[in-house]
């Protein structure tokens, strides 16, 4: 108890944590959603290009969330519509993920200072300032309140585009919301959990929920709760142990997805016996 | 009656048309049976029914009161449904989002529309079960279920038995056959030639050269009919 007095009597960190809690919420919300359309790996591709637009942005010297979220949004349309015409989109997104990373650490080295290419990669709480923090409040906010208000046309969108298409429901306008919303996550979840890190924060809560639920509001429920207790052990661990942020966040989702994947498991053999 | 009628259309993209001057019309109660081979055009056709394009000339009539959004259709499954983690009741509900107004959750009027539709298609034990447990002859019953969500009057049933063994697959057309003795229109694109040979009223035959629209009888007598049923494997018995 008295560690997490002490967290909370840091602005700082109290900040970092809010922000984080709300990023990962948001995320894991997004990630049902990315996961059961087999775009997980656009969350992935999306956190390189952030980090190449970061690398750039502190090149010359630019503010780093104005150049990188219209970047980022930019390229969730471009990989987006690629996957669309599906053929190749794999390769297109392994492309640029890899090419932006290339961009982002020749960036950082001209600038010469190699502490932020750490950061960039990793995630740094340090890096959360107060207009940071605002900004990652008011996108974390739209985003959680978007995803609430269409949530059954986000949905039907996901489980049967073409069942949804023809009684009329416009399926672009919500694949579109869920790009930009991914784009935005991905950019403010990236000052804390690091570019490498970012996408098992849109991945993990889904997949380890979908171990465990079996209806698909129960997957949301459950992978929302996920995201947000795991954040919070992570957070508290990393910094009990003084461990880096992002890594034990997302090492504390590993733990939860190999539970959730034993339970599965033996829930499965329990079940063939039954039969 | 005519629940719907096609006049002279011509179907496909701006390079060029796919059909050209299609004619044919469904009754109120059909059943119309659309065959041909692929690259006919049926997916076309099927997607000009439901709005998603606009025919490049020609036009297509709604009885009054009907429009392409009420067409109850069941697409065919994609990989990404069969292990889709979501219950029975979410699935058929989400049949009724079209015309759901208010921002949050259904109503119970609709909650029981969609208890209803199960009930029909007597999958009503399985609501609260999870849809990815179920086999593919049930899930494509669910999925009919939510078609009847959208429509009271006409169902577009594409390639409904792919995959489906044979006793789901003539259980699944039992269910329609009685949907449609109930008075719902059916329209069936299919490769399968028992439910054009057993159940189907009318016949849509799209080919390359021609097209043939008809009733059974007339089909199984033309041409086109009769080399349809010799490449499924029946032979007339002399």
């Amino acid at each position: 108890m008295s560690i997490i007095n002490e967290i909370f009597s840091y602005t700082f960190l109290s900040r970092a944590f809010l922000v984080g809690i709300l990023v990962s919420l948001s995320a894991s919300l997004i990630g049902v959603s990315l996961v059961l359309r087999r775009f997980s790996m656009i969350g992935d591709g999306l956190s390189h290009v952030g980090f190449g637009a970061l690398g750039v942005a502190s090149l010359f010297a630019l503010s780093p969330m104005a150049v990188t979220l219209p970047v980022v949004v930019l390229a969730a349309l471009f990989l987006l519509n690629l996957s669309k015409k599906s053929k190749g989109g794999d390769g297109s997104i392994a492309l640029i993920s890899s090419g932006s990373l290339a961009i982002g650490v020749l960036a950082v080295s001209l600038g010469g200072v190699n502490t932020d290419l750490n950061a960039y990669l990793f995630g740094s709480i340090l890096a959360v300032s107060k207009s940071d923090a605002y900004i990652s409040i008011v996108l974390s906010a739209f985003t959680l309140f978007s995803y609430v208000i269409f949530y059954h046309q986000i949905y039907i969108t996901t489980f049967d585009p073409a069942f949804s298409k023809a009684t009329g429901i416009k399926t672009e306008r919500y694949t579109l919301l869920l790009s930009l919303l991914t784009a935005m996550i991905v950019v403010i979840g990236m000052r804390i959990l690091g570019s490498l890190l970012i996408s098992s924060l849109i991945i993990f809560p889904a997949m380890t929920a979908m171990k465990v639920a079996r209806s698909y509001r129960n997957v949301t429920i459950i992978s929302a709760l996920e995201s947000v207790i795991a954040f919070a052990i992570g957070f508290i661990i990393s910094y009990a142990c003084s461990l880096p942020t992002g890594a034990s966040i997302v090492a504390v989702h590993i733990v939860f997805y190999i539970v959730a994947f034993v339970y599965s498991e033996l829930r499965m053999r329990a079940r063939k016996k039954l039969l | 009656m005519k629940l719907i009628e096609c006049k002279n259309l011509y179907l496909g993209y701006e390079d060029g048309a796919i059909i050209e001057n299609l004619s044919f019309s469904a009754e109120v109660g059909d059943y119309l049976c659309i065959v041909g081979e692929n690259g006919s055009g049926k997916s076309t056709l099927v997607k000009t029914l439901l709005g998603l394009i606009t025919p490049l000339k020609g036009n297509i009539e709604y009885l009054k009161g009907l429009n392409s959004k009420e067409i109850g259709y069941l697409p065919q499954q994609s990989a990404i449904q069969r292990d889709f983690p979501s219950s029975v009741m979410e699935v058929v509900i989400s049949g009724c989002l079209n015309r759901h107004k208010g921002l949050f959750g259904y109503t119970k009027a609709e909650k029981s529309r969609a208890m209803e539709s199960l009930i029909k298609l007597g999958m009503e034990s399985r609501a609260k079960d999870s849809y990815q447990d179920l086999s593919g002859g049930q899930q494509q019953r669910v999925l009919l279920a939510r078609a009847l969500m959208a429509t009271e009057k006409l169902v577009l049933l594409d390639e409904p038995v792919t995959g489906l063994d044979p006793k789901a697959a003539s259980d699944l057309y039992a269910i329609i056959r009685k949907l449609n003795e109930e008075g719902i229109t059916v329209l069936m694109v299919t490769h399968d030639i028992h439910p054009a040979l057993n159940d189907a009223k009318t016949i849509l035959h799209l080919s390359q050269e021609s097209y043939f629209f008809g009733n059974k009888e007339e089909y199984f007598a033309s041409e086109l009919g009769k080399r349809f049923l010799k490449e499924a494997g029946h032979h007339e018995h002399h």
